[in-house]
């Protein structure tokens, strides 16, 4: 059972306090977006042995979600980080660089050069 | 023969004597005896029977490693099977009994399966029961049913009390033994807050057996002064009888605690710790294994240190003669306690060719006879070893000499508990002087930090001898207090690590079988799993049948399998798999450790979880008034709702019409507390809404209601209801009863993660209101005779809703309508709600005003084709397929739903789409579920062209009324379909329109 700290309210609590989400990052496709962009954004989503970024809610908890970055075989946690964003921070980054030399994140997770938050 | 010593036993008390049965006859223990040694006190050496082959067995062990002594304790609804002997702690009135054996213990029909065991080798099962296919299902599965697993479950509900208890801890320490109180010790007086578990009844482990001295003292006054120390330190708390039963993720463990109350009185029987460690220190000590021989599962055949254990602990002989087999020096341990003892030791057998140290010449100092390079061909005796053949260890197998015994004690090397280490991914090295698996201490489990947070202490990390062990378990113990941070102390004392001695032991040979090289006729009569009886034979058999990886050598010959997960087996099994596939014991691995250590009982893991507590009920404001007028309570969601009110003597069936009738002929009035409601407030509300419905929400009025609709992102329909526009920023949205949380959970998701720009709030309001459904053509005539606000038609048109005080309670009321009636909902404060549904029905009286419930909700809705979520939508289905196209927008750029809808198999027409059914013959109710039968495909089975999704008998149309979902359903109106019924002829019926009641709705408009 993992421990989790929430970004929003600080507290430090069991798994079963949070919810999870699935993949974070993921981009909207939504009316006038092809079949292929909408079966992406739908159903297909990384599986790595490694670094993952991640939604959960701390649903028993603020209520709010974040976003949680967290090596999915050694269960370490990088960083916690507000749902509100559209790419991870650079400081969680740094973390996970720090730990993980060498390790890079996929295109769909890098920083964007300018927030794209739907207008 | 075993028998009670009259000295030693330095756990028993010999003045309080502890009567018992076991198998129905008295017997007599002392306290402190757990029930195995009380049965070898007795001389019961024959405690069961084995699980396939149902061979007599006896206690292999002495502690939870045990395979074979599994017992029922006590009897009826409070008994627990498979509980093990070795562990379990006599108590005065105990009531025991052996397992697995019909007629009797001593005489038992299922040993028949033992003179077939040729015919039952490895995958057995797997190879023998597939053909032909009807056997299976009315011969081989009734039988081996009723001839499979371990035990007898209890025959009622459990009468005991069972516990969770949450607890954080910087350090848990998993053992009481020398090496965990050592631990504790450093991490105690460091100031760190440490819970030290330990799973017998008693402290300090094995070391005092083992003759170690510890500080210049003998291990168990240096154990009890430890004990006391640690007792003295606020910081630590001591617990015996408790089991560190699993490690998970970020230092969390269970620990199963035995709570100390006699047997047979009920009350508190466990309780289950959960406990959050920064560390977990695992000094879980190590286990004897067996040596594999032919016969070495006859009864009296034992692991040395048991055979010392019972002899120290609780001054009990296995037996009178007992031959020791070993491969290494600690065994030569046991040949001098007993020799000690005034027992008799006529040889030890050590697979060495040239033994030496102090251990074995002190072996030779006391006269006994020590013969190298030998060991046990065979073992004699039937429910007792009455002696063994021995042999050349690097012969052919062949016996040079018979030596008569009643016990044989064997020294087959020791295993370290790598269990916690490896429950949550702490990995093992090989380590060949040793033979043995021992934690790897670069790679340990890792907590959120990145930290390891096991560390394995003293024998439990692979220190197999005492000095060493006691120096690893003090800096293990540092080592857990190392990065804590601010210790609790203020001024810690740093301890100095404890100094143990004992003998220096030579090197093991690691040998697994006796002979070396086992001849098939002695390795099919050898057993290394005494508990799922896997032989040596059968490792090799899987080996050549190609189960090379050990995972599935383990689930094709149930090595290491069942309740003792193979802790005294899965070395010797993994060595000679390796030898069978000449590789390296490393090379093949260990099978996966999984929590937990031992069987938990299903009491403790569901605590106090059951009953009324296993989920609370949820009950609205207006419970116990339906409670006391006959409510027929059915579950929705978490809440309980009235199916139906029945009057004296009243069948539900008759009920539900009585209400249908009363609502569609008079009035009648609904709890609807349950729905859910949402407060959606902000500036951006209607904007919000319009994303989340698929109908526009924007442009409806305040005093206004409109009916919704929302889809998940694939378009499928999964929630409606009634949103009402209490102002300009503001919205109060219905849900469906099961629907609340998830839909505020859904509104959450989305304004945090994707529309965050947007300002809105919203709050779950459903258990603020109480609201009472008043329907029916005398509804107005009812609410306006409590008078307050006005509620004619201009006033409050259907679709409107007014804010008041209605019979001087503030209210609120909706002109909506599920029954098609015209239909008010009232919502006051949740703690006015039993003061409103009173005055309802009281100035209802005199109109003949009755309460009704969900059943007659639903066929009142059915009647008149409104949908139910859940009935008429199952997840795949669209509000296109519900004809609810009207209620989808095609105005907005986007909705969510709306790009998923667009797919081409939600616009597929032959999709299945909803519409009514009325049967030929109109008393004929079809069946839920039933389907629509067509053309017969090619394996001459009727295809299915869609199924009915409600049912009911309408008493208002007085005929049989159904909504489905088919095929193309209203382009086929008039046609008729034919609908399964089970075995029966299917039931024909007509597709109609699902609106079978008032389709221009001039009742609820009215």
């Amino acid at each position: 059972m993992l421990l989790l700290t929430c970004p929003h309210c600080g507290v430090s609590a069991e798994e079963t306090e949070f919810h999870p989400g699935g993949e974070a990052h993921l981009k909207r496709f939504g009316p006038g977006a092809s079949d292929d962009a909408f079966a992406g954004y739908m159903f297909e989503r990384a599986n790595p042995r490694g670094v993952h970024f991640e939604r959960w809610r701390h649903v028993f908890g603020c209520g709010k979600w974040f976003h949680l970055a967290r090596c999915t075989a050694s269960l370490e946690v990088f960083g916690a980080y507000p749902a509100d964003v559209t790419a991870p921070p650079e400081e969680i980054l740094a973390k996970i660089r720090a730990r993980r030399p060498g390790w890079e994140p996929a295109p769909a997770a890098k920083p964007a050069a300018k927030p794209e938050g739907d207008a | 023969m075993a028998r009670r010593l009259p000295d030693r036993g330095r756990l028993i008390d010999r003045a309080r004597p502890a009567p018992f049965r076991w198998n129905g006859r008295a017997l007599s223990g002392f306290e402190g005896d757990t029930l195995a040694s009380a049965l070898l006190a007795n001389g019961e050496v024959l405690m069961g029977r084995s699980f396939k082959y149902h061979r007599p067995r006896g206690a292999v062990a002495s502690g939870a490693e045990e395979p074979n002594a599994l017992a029922a304790i006590g009897a009826g609804a409070g008994a627990v099977p498979n509980t093990r002997a070795t562990t379990q702690p006599l108590r005065t009135g105990l009531e025991a009994a052996s397992q697995n054996h019909w007629p009797s213990l001593e005489m038992d029909v299922g040993e028949l399966n033992a003179f077939a065991a040729p015919l039952f080798p490895a995958g057995f099962y797997y190879k023998t029961f597939i053909h032909p296919r009807q056997a299976w299902k009315h011969l081989f599965e009734p039988v081996i049913r009723n001839a499979a697993g371990l035990g007898r479950a209890p025959d009622g509900p459990d009468p005991d009390r069972y516990e969770y208890f949450y607890a954080t801890y910087d350090v848990l320490v998993a053992g009481g033994g020398t090496s965990g109180l050592a631990a504790a010790l450093a991490a105690g007086a460091a100031g760190a807050r440490v819970l030290v578990v330990e799973q017998s009844g008693w402290w300090g482990g094995r070391a005092a057996t083992d003759g170690v001295t510890i500080d210049g003292r003998p291990a168990a006054d240096w154990a009890a002064d430890a004990v006391a120390r640690l007792s003295d330190m606020p910081n630590v708390t001591l617990r015996l009888n408790a089991q560190a039963a699993g490690v998970y993720d970020h230092g969390y463990a269970l620990v199963a605690e035995q709570a100390p109350r006699p047997a047979g009185a009920s009350g508190l029987r466990e309780r289950l710790w959960r406990v959050r460690a920064r560390r977990i220190v695992a000094a879980t000590g190590a286990i004897e294994r067996p040596l594999a021989f032919a016969g070495n599962d006859r009864p009296g055949v034992m692991l040395a240190s048991a055979v010392r254990d019972y002899l120290d602990l609780w001054g009990v002989a296995c037996g009178e003669r007992t031959v020791l087999a070993a491969n290494n020096d600690d065994g030569y341990r046991t040949a001098l306690a007993l020799n000690a003892a005034g027992l008799e030791v006529p040889a030890i057998l050590d697979a060495r060719d040239a033994p030496a140290g102090p251990l074995v010449e002190a072996a030779r100092a006391a006269g006994i006879l020590i013969r190298s390079g030998m060991g046990v061909m065979r073992a004699l005796g039937r429910k007792q070893v009455s002696g063994v053949e021995i042999g050349r260890i690097d012969g052919s197998g062949r016996a040079e000499d018979r030596i008569a015994c009643d016990c044989v004690a064997m020294a087959g090397g020791w295993s370290p508990v790598v269990h916690l280490w490896s429950h949550c991914g702490g990995k093992l090295l090989w380590d060949d002087g040793e033979a043995l698996f021992r934690p790897d201490p670069d790679r340990p489990p890792l907590s959120h930090d990145g930290a390891g947070f096991v560390i394995a202490a003293g024998t439990a990390a692979g220190r197999l001898q005492a000095p060493t062990a006691m120096a690893d378990a003090h800096a293990a113990g540092l080592r857990a207090v190392e990065g804590l941070g601010e210790p609790v102390s203020p001024s810690p004392i740093p301890a100095a690590s404890p100094v143990a001695d004992a003998e220096a032991e030579g090197d093991l040979r690691p040998v697994w079988t006796s002979p070396a090289r086992m001849p098939p006729k002695l390795a099919s009569k050898a057993f290394l799993d005494f508990q799922n009886d896997v032989k040596v034979a059968d490792v090799q058999l899987a080996a050549r049948e190609g189960y090379e990886s050990v995972e599935h050598a383990k689930r094709y010959t149930t090595l290491g399998m069942a309740t003792d997960q193979g802790k005294t087996s899965n070395i010797a099994g993994l060595a000679i798999l390796a030898e069978a596939r000449g590789a390296a014991i490393p090379e093949v691995g260990t099978t996966t450790f999984r929590p937990p250590y031992t069987p938990l009982t299903l009491g403790a893991l569901a605590g106090e979880a059951r009953g009324p507590l296993f989920k609370p009920v949820r009950k609205t404001p207006m419970d116990a008034w339906h409670d006391r007028h006959g409510a027929h309570w059915e579950p929705v969601a978490d809440w309980r709702r009235p199916y139906a009110f029945l009057r004296d003597g009243e069948r539900v069936k008759d009920a539900v019409t009585r209400e249908i009738v009363t609502v569609r002929e008079r009035v009648g009035m609904m709890d609807a507390s349950t729905l859910g409601k949402l407060l959606v407030k902000g500036p951006d509300a209607g904007r919000f809404l319009d994303l989340l419905y698929t109908n526009m929400m924007s442009s409806l009025k305040p005093g206004k209601c409109r009916y919704g609709l929302m889809c998940t992102e694939q378009g499928f329909l999964f929630d409606d209801g009634v949103a009402a526009r209490l102002s300009e920023d503001a919205f109060l949205v219905h849900t469906t009863t099961g629907g609340a949380d998830r839909v505020h959970a859904w509104m959450e998701e989305w304004l945090q993660t994707e529309w965050w720009d947007l300002k809105v709030h919203v709050a779950n309001l459903t258990e603020q209101y109480a609201q009472i459904a008043v329907a029916g053509p005398k509804a107005r005539a009812v609410l306006e005779k409590l008078g307050g606000m006005a509620l004619d038609g201009a006033a409050l048109p259907f679709l409107g809703w007014a804010e008041g005080e209605l019979a001087g309670i503030p209210a609120r009321v909706y002109r909506i309508s599920f029954s098609g009636e015209l239909s008010f909902e009232l919502a006051v404060p949740a703690g006015r709600g039993q003061e409103m549904w009173d005055k309802v029905a009281e100035a209802g009286a005199e109109f003949g005003i009755a309460p009704y419930g969900t059943e007659a909700m639903h066929v009142l809705r059915a009647e008149k084709g409104f949908i139910m979520i859940g009935d008429e939508t199952d997840g795949t289905v669209t509000p296109l397929d519900l004809g609810l196209g009207w209620a989808v927008s095609k105005k907005k750029t986007d909705f969510i739903g709306k790009r998923g809808m667009e797919r081409s198999d939600l616009v597929r027409p032959d999709r299945l789409r909803l519409v009514g059914l009325e049967t030929e013959d109109p008393a004929e109710v079809i069946p839920d579920g039933a389907h629509a039968l067509e053309d017969l495909r090619e394996d001459g089975r009727a295809r299915t062209a869609g199924h009915v999704t409600s049912t009911y008998w309408s008493p208002t149309l007085g005929r049989s009324i159904a909504m489905a979902l088919l095929e193309r359903g209203p382009e086929r109106i008039g046609e008729v379909v034919r609908m399964s019924n089970g075995a029966d002829a299917p039931i024909p019926a007509k597709i109609v329109s699902p609106v079978f009641f008032d389709p221009d709705g001039e009742r609820q408009n009215g």
